[in-house]
């Protein structure tokens, strides 16, 4: 007769994903269960690898910021402002001070719709419907800003090498930041229900804990390492004109799904504030500037992207066509941590939990 | 008092207009600046081949002998490189997408009227 310290538990392996109606894009994820208990979580990825960083061997300097904006479509934004930054690094373009704050306006109203996009996801992920469906709607308003101003919704095309394809008038600009003011405060119909809900609290309040040393040793990125309670954003490097613009990085002490909903939730109104301090102190003048020659050198370039700190890697030899070109996005780097975060949880919290990186596989499969 | 947040804000949208349009019947405009789709004046081309080396998507092909211009919409990501290359501005682009398509097929456009406009 066996007793219970002789008797192992039977363990189950479930398959979640790639196709899984929670998640946006596919990954793979075995969860070792014991009874309903995660034990341990075996990643496997690669479902849709597309080869892009080899495609510098084909297309100039030049038109792979276009493949660059097209890595993913939530972010794609600020991968085109990435490549743009790492090559005029190389280069040593001085871009004009209104295209500087053009991107930053831009990126932060990418941050903003990328960042209620998640919010509709993660109510999806735990079944609040109405949630998200007002999340996506108040999105929509910022997608239109977007599409007025730059033409592409998701795909804004407005960075380029040496400034940014489009300006926007003064008169308009001032407009624009009167209706993002009245955007901002429709938002808090949504951010009040995801911070003081019962029943959101119930499903993120303790659920998926990543301690600060835990985020510091699986290196994760964005809200995930914030809401771990450590400052660290590479927009306090000051690219592009965010040395000029004054702000506090937003951080969250609970390590659990519920501080990192409310990193995103607070970078929402930074993010609002950053475009309207951006719109204010934009000096007028021109937003681009003529580059001639081939890149020679290397530089990698650190950018903060809706889902965290993303690095560009470029290398030039003086022909237009780059050596290297290397990406590391921010969802690749936040798998370890999930993967910690995930052992223990019960088996229902796994959509939740794995929502909290803000999954973008087109990101980390490139 | 979140309980009621939510409860007033779907209750209120419950007695408003849809915030979604009933398309077909509405459809959504488009912005003056929005990447559609790219058009071309074809009498004006010199047929210098600029747009299709600088299409990243090898959408466009020129043939200088023939004098056509031809553009697989399928292949195009209206990024806009061919607008701002062209020397002599007689691309454009239209803020209207594309209608669907039934078949896949290349649009051709022909400078010599004899030539067919399109294929």
């Amino acid at each position: 007769m066996s007793t219970a310290t002789e008797t192992k538990p039977k363990r189950t392996i479930i398959p979640f994903g790639p196709q899984h109606p929670v998640l946006p894009e596919p990954i793979h994820l075995d969860l070792v269960l014991e009874d309903e208990k995660v034990v341990e979580v075996i990643p496997s990825i690669g479902f849709i690898h597309r080869g892009l960083e080899k495609l510098v061997e084909k297309k100039d300097f030049q038109e792979m910021t276009y493949v660059a904006e097209r890595i993913c479509g939530i972010c794609s934004c600020i991968h085109g402002h990435s490549y743009c930054e790492a090559i005029e690094n190389v280069m040593n373009v001085q871009v004009p001070e209104r295209a500087k704050y053009l991107r930053v306006f831009w990126d932060e109203l990418s941050r903003i719709h990328s960042h209620i996009l998640w919010a509709g996801l993660f109510a999806d992920s735990f079944g609040f419907e109405s949630l998200f469906m007002h999340s996506w709607r108040i999105r929509e308003k910022i997608l239109d800003i977007v599409e007025e101003t730059t033409g592409g919704r998701v795909i804004f095309g407005y960075c380029k090498i040496g400034g940014t394809r489009r300006d926007i008038a003064n008169g308009r600009l001032k407009s624009i930041v009167t209706e993002l003011k009245a955007i901002e405060k429709e938002c808090h119909s949504i951010t009040d229900v995801f911070e003081k809900d019962y029943s959101v609290k119930k499903r993120t309040k303790g659920i998926g804990m990543l301690s600060k040393d835990d985020a510091v040793k699986l290196g994760a990125v964005g809200p995930m390492v914030r809401a771990s309670g450590i400052a660290s954003d590479a927009r306090k490097l000051g690219y592009a004109a965010y040395g000029n613009l004054t702000w506090e990085l937003i951080t969250e002490s609970g390590c659990d799904c519920h501080a990192r909903l409310m990193v995103r939730c607070r970078e929402i109104y930074q993010a609002f504030d950053l475009a309207y301090q951006a719109a204010d102190k934009m000096p007028d003048g021109p937003v681009e500037i003529k580059v001639t020659g081939n890149p020679t050198g290397e530089f990698a370039a650190r950018l903060e992207q809706p889902r965290g700190e993303v690095i560009y890697y470029v290398k030039g030899n003086g022909t237009k066509n780059l050596v290297r070109f290397r990406v590391r996005t921010p969802t690749f780097a936040n798998i370890p941590p999930l993967l910690k975060a995930l052992e223990g949880c019960e088996l229902p919290d796994v959509p939740v939990i794995v929502l909290t990186i803000d999954p973008c596989i087109s990101c980390a499969e490139r | 008092m979140s309980l009621m947040k939510i409860a007033g804000l779907v209750s209120g949208w419950a007695l408003r207009k849809p915030a979604t349009r009933l398309y077909p019947f509405v459809k959504r405009e488009t912005y003056p600046h929005t990447r559609g789709h790219i058009e071309i004046d074809i009498g004006k081309c010199t047929f210098c081949t600029l747009c299709e080396k600088k299409c990243p998507a090898d959408a466009i092909a020129v043939d200088r002998a023939a004098k056509t211009w031809s553009i697989d919409r399928l292949r195009c990501i209206s990024c806009n490189a061919c607008v701002e290359a062209c020397p002599r501005k007689c691309l454009s682009m239209a803020n209207t997408y594309s209608p669907a398509m039934l078949q896949h097929g290349i649009q051709t456009f022909a400078q010599n009227p004899a030539a067919p406009a399109e294929k």
